[in-house]
């Protein structure tokens, strides 16, 4: 039997604010509490708030045949919490119903798997207690930032106990085959992996309402018809898009949301039913294995990572965003450890791209121009880096640093070794004197 | 195609943009098989490079006949022009302008600079055309600026053939603003009286057509471009000895320059930090006032003034230097970033620069927002990443903006024109 398999991706970064040169040493405050309370409500407004009601609807009309997954980064979630806490509620109650899955992604919607390991699984564990907190199940399934994938992260992924995990189609990688079977990592052949279908995904994220495109205007009926076309033995479809596709990037007057409403009567009427990835991916055994030495990602006609690795400018940032990983992993500030994981959003990055020069700045950029990002960046990023090294100094080293930040620690529970001891003589002493004189 | 130029300037002697851009503009046309061009200026000097243009000298062209034995044309003109063309010229006098100040060859001497009696020297150049353009054949005028205008619209005049203004500034510009009313007629009356406008920018595109009244389809952008770095300069040497970073402005120091804003950026830069230093490049009527502003504001030991540079110096400058600024306040194009990316020196310009139209690898910023200015001056000299970046891909960048095309662009004009009639 086919099936469609839904994921929604969920991400706002913790946009920052104009920091000038003189601000650096001063002004240890780097976000635009502004615009992020801004976007993020509109957003809520127009997208999340109707798409979770919609959703959750079709759950309930359908009871089980309908069902959707969700990956929400932290930083996202942590400004649903402070600016739209009715979307938390909307998502808490998704949950309940059983049939909505939450995936694992990195906390900070980071690029660390790509510069630091480390950060990674921290990111990752951090991510998964966050959302076993809030909605009461524990991600299995794996989702990188922008589905970023290779062959290391694979292996990286296996190792910390996902089998599961998803990530683009990519053209340049899949060759002639098809997106609609369970894969296997070739270098790891127990992670299994779920392949976006580019195509039927893009269909309603990019050319819903286009009218310039020659199926204009697609129907719920239309669109199952062509899943059902597709070879019997093709039997996933993996729809990955943004959240925001439903009422933002395609506003609720295209009629995307009566679109989405129809799709289950339709899927129905063809026998196609709906799963979780994490259900897809435990019904279906791997046809094959997929080699993807080079990273790839479903950004760009390039489906690679070009757009926050592309230039020298975002090739420094993160270069020197990353090289202060180990020191801030030492420090115990929890302010600095927060803008930490807020530095890192890929997002960051993605505005200092010039690939889109000509083109016309992409449009969701804050910034004029990729110079004024990575002007700004790295101004935020200075003072950032002056504060973790007024907690350390430069000239340690940190596997000095580390040892001595052990010697302390043991120390310190020596001392308490000591202490106790040290009331114990004397509380025995004490009793045995109070006898003393007692006798 | 043949072209009847009228200019102010040519290189090697040259006041300002002018004459480098109408240089660029003749060369890049002349990459085209079938293009001819006579050049005319005010007073050549002998020296210009004559392998693309024919130039034509005003002050070689006689408007009152006299009689002249060979030995002599030959004597005093060879070295600007076949001697037999003062002939040829003389044979079209048109008029007796036997009241005229003219010399013993029957010419009106020009100075070929801007005196204080430049709208008699415009008068003067136009009579010059008349003799001109009954000389010589083509099929177009071209005239750059409003020194020329009169004499392209007598050419016009007498030949019947279509006239194409280019406008590489207007008054507004020059006076911030406000123009003086004989300049701007001047400046109208070649705009509704010729065939095509042709604007180094989309700034003065607009202003042509808001201030002008101009119909819009009678205007078309043209971007500059800049010709590449001949060996000699290529080879020139970092000469600065400092160990800080060098941020520099180089141009006319005047309103229009925006220097004060300049001054301002580098107080903000001085007072945080004492890597980078600053030099202003040039001389002009504010410079007194921005010596005594440096002083005020206690930066003088970081802040440096060279004085006017001509030809070399201007590249050791540029190539001395780690970041190139200009805060203009209303150019219409301006060359001079193009030249240090050229250098690669990373450049910061102002969105009120007509050049910000169309290049990508420098930084922009309002003229007036000296914190953003600040700022960009103090990321390149700090994150190595943003200066390699910006003089990478600026060096590329700007190869690609080349005479050749801009070239084209204007022959589409003349084809478009000459079809017409």
């Amino acid at each position: 039997m086919k099936t469609i398999c839904f994921y929604f991706q969920i991400h706002q970064p913790f946009r920052l604010k104009r920091y000038r040169f003189f601000n650096i040493g001063r002004d240890h405050y780097y976000f635009d509490d502004y615009a992020n309370e801004d976007i993020l409500q509109q957003i809520a407004a127009r997208s999340f708030m109707p798409a979770n009601r919609m959703l959750l609807d079709l759950v309930n009309q359908y009871q089980g045949k309908f069902k959707v997954a969700f990956s929400i980064s932290g930083v996202a979630l942590e400004q649903l919490e402070i600016y739209a806490p009715e979307v938390i509620d909307g998502f808490r109650e998704l949950s309940k119903t059983g049939h909505v899955e939450f995936l694992a992604e990195t906390y900070a919607h980071s690029l660390s798997a790509l510069f630091d390991p480390e950060e990674f699984r921290n990111q990752v564990r951090h991510h998964a207690e966050r959302i076993e907190a809030l909605f009461g199940q524990k991600p299995t399934v794996m989702r990188n930032t922008e589905l970023i994938y290779n062959d290391d992260i694979a292996e990286m992924v296996y190792d910390m106990g996902y089998t599961r995990m998803i990530t683009e189609g990519a053209k340049h990688v899949l060759g002639w085959k098809s997106p609609n079977y369970v894969y296997q990592a070739a270098s790891q052949p127990k992670l299994k992996l779920l392949l976006k279908n580019s195509r039927f995904s893009d269909d309603i994220t990019y050319r819903f309402s286009n009218y310039s495109w020659n199926e204009y205007p697609l129907t719920a009926e239309k669109f199952i018809s062509w899943i059902a076309a597709t070879p019997p033995e093709e039997e996933v479809f993996n729809l990955f898009m943004n959240y925001e596709t439903l009422g933002n990037i395609q506003p609720s007057h295209t009629g995307i949301f009566e679109f989405i409403k129809a799709l289950p009567r339709f899927a129905s009427e063809h026998e196609i039913g709906f799963s979780t990835p994490g259900e897809v991916l435990d019904n279906h055994e791997p046809i094959g294995a997929i080699n993807v030495p080079n990273s790839i990602s479903w950004s760009d006609e390039e489906r690679d990572v070009s757009a926050w690795l592309g230039n020298k400018l975002q090739q420094s940032a993160l270069k020197a965003l990353y090289e202060m990983g180990e020191r801030v992993r030492l420090c115990t500030d929890r302010r600095l450890k927060h803008d930490w994981l807020y530095l890192q959003t890929s997002d960051h990055f993605y505005y200092m791209s010039t690939k889109h020069f000509g083109g016309g700045q992409s449009h969701f950029s804050p910034y004029m121009s990729p110079y004024d990002a990575f002007n700004n960046y790295m101004n935020v990023l200075s003072d950032f880096i002056a504060r973790v090294e007024a907690q350390y100094p430069e000239t340690v080293d940190n596997e000095e640093l580390n040892a001595l930040l052990t010697t302390i620690h043991n120390q310190e529970k020596e001392i308490k070794r000591l202490q106790m001891e040290l009331k114990t003589v004397i509380g025995s002493n004490e009793k045995r004197l109070v006898e003393k004189v007692k006798k | 195609m043949k072209a009847l130029m009228f200019g102010w300037e040519f290189p090697p002697h040259i006041l300002g943009g002018l004459g480098t851009a109408s240089y660029g503009l003749t060369r890049g046309m002349a990459q085209q098989p079938d293009m001819e061009t006579i050049f005319v200026i005010p007073k050549p000097w002998g020296d210009e490079d004559q392998s693309f243009a024919r130039i034509v000298g005003a002050n070689t062209t006689p408007i009152v006949w006299r009689d002249i034995p060979w030995e002599m044309a030959r004597a005093r003109l060879e070295k600007f022009m076949d001697p037999r063309e003062y002939y040829w010229r003389r044979d079209n006098i048109y008029a007796d302008f036997s009241y005229m100040h003219t010399n013993d060859l029957g010419c009106i001497e020009f100075s070929g600079r801007y005196p204080s009696n430049i709208l008699e020297e415009t008068n003067n150049y136009s009579i010059v055309a008349g003799v001109i353009a009954r000389t010589y054949e083509f099929d177009v005028i071209h005239a750059h600026d409003w020194l020329t205008y009169p004499a392209g619209l007598h050419a016009k005049s007498v030949s019947g053939k279509p006239m194409v203004i280019h406008v590489h500034a207007t008054e507004f510009d020059r006076s911030r603003g406000k123009p003086n009313p004989i300049v701007y007629n001047i400046e109208k009356d070649g705009m509704d009286n010729c065939d095509h406008i042709i604007c180094v920018s989309d700034l003065t595109r607009r202003t042509v057509i808001e201030n002008y009244h101009q119909p819009y389809w009678k205007v078309t952008t043209v971007h500059n471009a800049v010709d590449p770095l001949n060996p000699e300069i290529e080879a020139i040497e970092r000469l600065s000895g400092v160990q800080e970073k060098v941020v520099t402005f180089l141009g006319r120091i005047t309103m229009q320059k925006g220097p004060e804003f300049f001054v301002d950026a580098a107080t903000q830069v001085i007072r945080k930090t004492d890597h980078i230093r600053f030099v202003m490049a040039g001389s002009g009527d504010m410079m007194d006032q921005m010596i005594r502003l440096v002083a005020e504001r206690g930066i003088a030991h970081k802040f440096h003034f060279t004085g006017f540079l001509r030809g070399k110096q201007v590249y050791e400058m540029l190539k001395s230097s780690d970041v190139y600024v200009m805060p203009s306040v209303s150019e219409p194009f301006g060359i001079s970033p193009l030249e240090a990316m050229q250098c690669n020196v990373p450049s910061i310009i102002s969105y009120q620069s007509g050049c910000s139209e169309i290049l990508e690898n420098v930084i922009k910023t309002d003229y007036w927002d000296v914190d953003a200015m600040a700022d960009a001056i103090y990321s390149i000299c700090t994150y190595p990443a943003m200066a390699e970046h910006l003089k990478l891909e600026g060096k590329i960048e700007v190869d690609n903006i080349k005479w050749e095309d801009a070239g084209l662009k204007v022959r589409r004009i003349y084809d478009n024109l000459v079809g017409r009639k």
